[in-house]
C-alpha cells in the first residue's frame, strides 16, 4: 500500500490537487461558495456581501481572496474549482471564461487554444519543466 | 434472468447539455460533437434497454463538502434534475428501478463493497447529460425511455476510489444483476472525462494521445486500464481527468472480451475532450 501522506502529485505544475488537507483548510470557503447555488443566498450576498460572508467562519485571507475574486488564490487557500465556479457564476462568469482568467490569458486566446486541441501535455507534466521557461 | 448486454462510456460536459437545451447543436462549434452520437442514438433504439445503471459523479449538488460518500447508490423511486445555480435542466424527472436497485445494494454490500444508500437524491448534469446525448432531445414533459439506477462516485475530493476498486465493483454489480430473477436488458454507463483540467494555471490541458490509448484499453485491455494509478490520471489527463475511473466500473461489469460497436472522440467541448465508446457483451 502507498503511504497516504505521500503526495506524488505535488510536482504537477499549475495544479492544486484537492486532497484531504486542502479540503480541511477550505471547508468553510467551499461551503460559502456552494451556498450560492440557491437564489435566496445569492440575493443575500448581493444585499450585503460582508454580512453574508460573516455567516461562514472563513479565514481573513479567504475572505480577502473572495473580495478580490483572486481565483487562483482561492484554490491555494483550499477552494475547489467546482465550488469557486459558483462564485464565478454569481458574477456572470462562465466556466470557460473562468479558466481563461486562471491561466492569465484573454477569453479569445483561451477559446482559440481549446479549438486548436487544448493545452498540450508536452512541457506541462512537471514543475521542473515550467521552471526552465 | 437479468443480464448486462452492453456498456457505454461517455463524457458528461455540462455545456453539451446547455447546447441541447438551447437548440444550438447544429452550430459549427457543436456539430462535430453531436455527429458522433447519431449512430449511438440509432443503436439505443435498436437495443432498447429495460434499465440503465449509470455511473457518474455529483458536482457538489447532492453532496457538498459536508458529506462525501465514495460510492452512493440511488435507490429512490425518482430523481429530480437539480438546480445547479441557473435553474434545473429542462429534462424529465429520472425514474429509478427500486426493486433492482435494492437487490444490487444488498448483493454488493454482502460482496464487501460498502455502498451508501440514497433514498432521496437530486441529480445534476453528470447524470442527465449522458442520457440526453444517448437518447436525443427529451422535453421536460416527456419521459426518459427507461428507468435509471444512479451510482454517484466521489471524484471531487482526492483520492477518488482506485481504478482497480472501481473495476472490481463493476464485477460485483455484474454478479448482482446476473442473480436478479426478472428478465431484464440492463445497460451500464460509465461517464465523465476524458482529459480535462478546469482549474489553476494548467487549465485547458488536453492529452488526445492518452485518451485514445484509454479508449483502446476499454475495448481490448481492461486489465491494463485497471492498473492506471491516480497520479498518472492527474499528471497526464488533467486534475479532472481522474473522472475516467468511473469508466472502469462500467468495464468491470462487462465480459473480458467485448465487441466495440462505436467510438467517437472530439476536442473540444468547452474545456474538455469528449470521448465515447459502445461495447457489447456476448454472454
Amino acid at each position: 500500500m502507498t503511504d497516504p501522506q505521500d503526495k506524488p502529485y505535488d510536482d504537477i505544475p499549475g495544479t492544486f490537487v484537492f486532497d484531504a488537507d486542502r479540503s480541511r483548510e477550505g471547508y468553510h470557503l467551499n461551503q460559502f461558495c456552494i451556498s450560492l447555488r440557491l437564489q435566496k443566498n445569492r440575493d443575500a450576498l448581493t444585499a450585503d456581501p460582508e454580512e453574508y460572508m460573516s455567516r461562514f467562519p472563513m479565514t481573513e485571507a479567504q475572505k480577502q481572496a473572495v473580495r478580490d475574486r483572486a481565483w487562483n488564490r482561492l484554490l491555494e487557500l483550499g477552494g475547489n474549482i467546482y465550488y469557486t465556479s459558483k462564485l464565478a457564476a454569481f458574477d456572470g462568469i462562465t466556466f470557460q471564461d473562468l479558466a481563461a482568467m486562471m491561466t492569465g490569458v484573454s477569453r479569445e486566446d483561451y477559446r482559440d487554444m481549446m479549438l486548436h486541441g487544448g493545452r498540450p501535455i508536452e512541457g506541462n507534466r512537471y514543475k521542473s519543466e515550467w521552471e526552465k521557461k | 434472468m437479468a443480464r448486462i448486454t452492453a456498456g457505454v462510456g461517455c463524457s458528461h460536459v455540462p455545456a453539451i447539455g446547455v447546447a441541447m437545451d438551447t437548440g444550438i447543436t447544429d452550430q459549427p462549434y457543436w456539430k462535430p460533437v453531436f455527429d458522433g452520437f447519431v449512430k449511438s442514438r440509432e443503436w439505443m433504439k435498436e437495443n432498447q434497454p429495460d434499465v440503465i445503471f449509470l455511473v457518474y459523479n455529483d458536482h457538489c449538488t447532492a453532496f457538498d463538502a459536508s458529506c462525501i460518500p465514495t460510492f452512493a447508490l440511488g435507490c429512490a423511486a425518482e430523481f429530480a434534475p437539480a438546480d445547479e445555480g441557473w435553474g434545473p435542466r429542462p429534462v424529465p424527472v429520472v425514474k429509478g428501478h427500486q426493486k433492482l436497485a435494492s437487490h444490487i445494494a444488498q448483493s454488493v454490500i454482502l460482496d464487501e463493497f460498502d455502498l451508501t444508500i440514497m433514498n432521496e437524491m437530486e441529480v445534476d448534469h453528470g447524470l442527465t447529460v449522458p442520457l440526453s446525448v444517448m437518447f436525443g432531445e427529451t422535453g421536460v414533459d416527456d419521459a426518459w425511455p427507461c428507468p435509471v439506477i444512479p451510482l454517484a462516485v466521489n471524484v471531487v475530493q482526492y483520492p477518488a476510489p482506485t481504478g482497480n476498486r472501481c473495476y472490481n465493483l463493476g464485477k460485483a454489480i455484474r454478479r448482482a444483476i446476473d442473480s436478479y430473477p426478472e428478465d431484464l436488458n440492463v445497460m451500464i454507463f460509465g461517464t465523465g472525462g476524458m482529459s480535462h483540467q478546469l482549474q489553476a494555471e494548467r487549465a485547458g490541458l488536453i492529452n488526445a494521445e492518452w485518451d485514445r490509448r484509454f479508449l483502446d484499453m476499454m475495448a481490448n485491455d481492461p486489465e491494463a486500464a485497471r492498473r492506471i494509478e491516480h497520479v498518472e490520471y492527474l499528471r497526464e489527463t488533467g486534475s479532472e481527468g481522474i473522472e475516467m475511473v468511473m469508466w472502469l466500473v462500467m468495464r468491470g461489469a462487462l465480459d473480458e472480451k467485448v465487441t466495440e460497436v462505436h467510438r467517437h472522440y472530439h476536442v473540444p467541448a468547452s474545456n474538455t475532450a469528449v470521448g465515447h465508446i459502445i461495447l457489447e457483451n456476448h454472454s
